[in-house]
């Protein structure tokens, strides 16, 4: 690692439409925190990604800025070649549905990808919206994730991903799993700042990134998460 | 005498009649169940009530239930005006507003968004008023390019004359299939929606400033027509370079940018500044919206924001120097999802001693952790209140914890 984490936030101008800002912020304050210093890059898709990123972030939009999005990451190529070097991605429901080889666009028709994630995405009968809760695959280690999902999309996983999770409460990718990962790659339904709901998801992007990280005051983040679980899983 | 015709009458007689009940029992002021009991008994009535009206339309995010209100009283200095200012922005409010007062020659109903291709076909309005578009409530109102294409298509072809604020890139772009523009620039403190050209993608490139801010796309030709209204400063500027002192009541630049709107709304329907000026100055609060409430020495301003935009232009009329209280709900109104609170700035609340409450308030106590801004929790708004000195307090909420405050400290109007 290099001396300050850079965090790299992708075409906020496109993807950006579900608070998506609050997983850039919530890296952020959570590295700080434990005194690791960041640089935060705000990239614009007029602009080339760039390759020296520790963690790249990219979130949901309309269908049209979608399509763009995945057009200008294909061209660009700077997304690729920084996951070569061994950095982490968190890509949120527009985004997610980027990574895969294909996904539905304003009419349903297939549109490309960029291939990073084994998954490939279409537009389902209804649209999903509303609070989601989920058991992480426990490889990863991880408490149960919580969040709000919105989208259309069905997404199947192919051999090259693992579930991120096991629904409880939600559509999630549309079989009753939620989400993805592969590597240092994770894609979930979780949309705009999934981060805030799952400070632990924060982390381990974090621990991927910069190592062992010491504890530090949850307080605030574990009432929220109670609160939102207790809300959705009745006893 | 009313032109309508014996089952359009009825229908709209009970329809009165069913919103009397609700006011009386408290229900509510009654303008949906009146107009959902008319359309019930009369689909066509909407048509029907607007067919003799000279009527406006007035749709955008934020600023509709407002600019309204100004251009409905700007038009009754040139006759009677039906208009729903609850804010009942569907088809039934809009049949109870006209129905409520048939003889007007005159009309001007707010319309959600998502509505407006539909009503603007059925009541085929004469002038339509269009101000900005941001996102607002995802999970159940509609995507915001999808919205303004539905514009597009409602304009074409149709004779309606538009107001719309040019400064707005997404608003400019669904205006602009109409036969006829007057364009205004009214400002757009909120640019987090319109980084992108809406007709090719590309980058918009976007000069300094909230208003009369040029932009233009960096691929293709679409940019920032030339406004024929401006707001400046203080001042409205018309399309004469004559020069008007707003001195508005309602605080801040947002109500300046719909007081502008409203002054070229008035002229489209033949109507001075000169007229309409003084009756703009006369509107003080709009359905509860800017009104002052008082409770044991605590005077307290009430702001409704309802998403990233409005929260921008609340804090533009809140006073560094007081306290504030902010209230966040997520019900059905609400929008359930409050990821939006993520695309709001709070830290320009630094240093300033801020409350939390509102069903949604652990939401928007991490929010504020993230951001670095202290604040103090509290379970409800009544508490705030009450731990706070007597002396002036600023509170901003949103939809349903901003109806509950009110409800609590009176309907006032």
């Amino acid at each position: 690692m290099q001396s300050s984490l850079r965090i790299v936030w992708i075409y906020p101008d496109l993807l950006s439409t579900y608070g998506d800002q609050g997983n850039v912020l919530v890296l952020e304050q959570r590295a700080r925190r434990r005194g690791i210093p960041v640089e935060v890059v705000h990239v614009r898709s007029s602009d080339p990604v760039p390759e020296q990123g520790d963690i790249y972030l990219i979130g949901g939009g309309e269908d049209r800025p979608q399509i763009l999005g995945a057009e200008r990451l294909r061209r660009d190529g700077g997304l690729h070649r920084a996951i070569q070097r061994g950095a982490s991605l968190l890509a949120v429901c527009a985004g997610y549905q980027i990574m895969g080889s294909v996904f539905g666009g304003e009419e349903g028709q297939p549109v490309p990808g960029i291939g990073l994630l084994d998954i490939s995405s279409g537009r389902g009968e209804r649209r999903s919206v509303g609070e989601l809760a989920a058991e992480v695959d426990p490889s990863l280690g991880l408490p149960t994730l919580t969040g709000f999902e919105n989208h259309m999309g069905v997404t199947r996983l192919g051999p090259g991903v693992t579930p991120l999770s096991r629904t409880l409460v939600g559509t999630g990718n549309g079989d009753g799993t939620e989400g993805c990962f592969a590597g240092k790659i994770i894609g979930t339904y979780l949309h705009g700042p999934a981060l805030a709901r799952n400070p632990a998801l924060a982390d381990l992007l974090l621990r991927w990134a910069a190592g062992p990280l010491p504890a530090i005051d949850d307080s605030w983040y574990e009432r929220l998460r109670n609160e939102r679980l207790g809300a959705v899983l009745k006893p | 005498m009313s032109q309508l015709p014996l089952r359009a009458q009825l229908a709209s007689a009970l329809g009165r009649t069913a919103a009397t009940l609700s006011r009386a029992t408290g229900r509510g002021d009654g303008s949906v169940i009146g107009g959902r009991v008319g359309l019930l008994l009369e689909p066509d009535l909407l048509r029907k009530l607007a067919h003799e009206k000279k009527l406006a339309l007035v749709s955008a995010t934020n600023g509709k239930t407002t600019t309204t209100r100004l251009i409905a009283s700007a038009l009754q200095e040139l006759g009677e005006v039906a208009t729903n200012a609850f804010g009942a922005n569907m088809p039934a409010g809009h049949v109870s507003a006209l129905s409520s007062n048939k003889a007007a020659p005159y009309g001007v109903l707010e319309v959600d968004e998502k509505y407006l291709p539909e009503v603007l076909g059925t009541t085929e309005a004469g002038v339509v008023v269009l101000m900005n578009l941001s996102r607002d409530q995802m999970d159940r109102a509609a995507e915001i390019w999808l919205l303004a294409q539905k514009w597009r298509r409602a304009l074409a072809g149709k004779p309606a004359h538009v107001i719309a604020n040019c400064d707005d890139p997404l608003v400019t772009w669904g205006a602009s299939t109409a036969a006829r523009v007057t364009w205004v620039a009214g400002g757009q403190r909120w640019h987090e929606d319109s980084w992108c050209c809406p007709e090719c993608g590309g980058p918009l490139d976007r000069a300094e400033g909230i208003v009369n801010a040029d932009w233009a796309c960096r691929e293709c030709t679409f940019s920032r027509p030339e406004p024929d209204w401006i707001l400046d400063g203080e001042d409205a500027v018309d399309p004469h370079g004559r020069r008007w002192r707003l001195d508005l009541q309602l605080p801040g630049t947002a109500n300046r940018s719909n007081a502008v709107i409203a002054l070229a709304t008035a002229a489209a329907f033949g109507l001075d500044p000169q007229r309409a000026l003084p009756r703009l100055r006369e509107v003080k609060s709009v359905a509860g919206r800017y009104t002052t409430v008082e409770r044991d020495g605590r005077v307290m301003k009430l702001l409704l924001a309802k998403n990233p935009a409005g929260w921008l232009e609340a804090f533009d009329v809140t006073r560094p120097d007081r306290p504030i209280v902010l209230s966040v709900n997520a019900q059905g109104p609400d929008g359930r999802d409050t990821s939006w609170l993520w695309d709001v700035d709070y830290r320009i609340l630094t240093g300033r001693h801020v409350y939390v409450t509102g069903e949604r308030r652990l939401d928007l106590a991490l929010r504020l952790d993230v951001a670095g801004v202290g604040f103090t929790l509290v379970d409800t708004f009544g508490q705030a209140v009450t731990a706070l000195p007597p002396g002036d307090i600023d509170v901003i909420a949103n939809y349903t914890a901003f109806q509950s405050i009110r409800t609590e400290f009176g309907r006032a109007v």
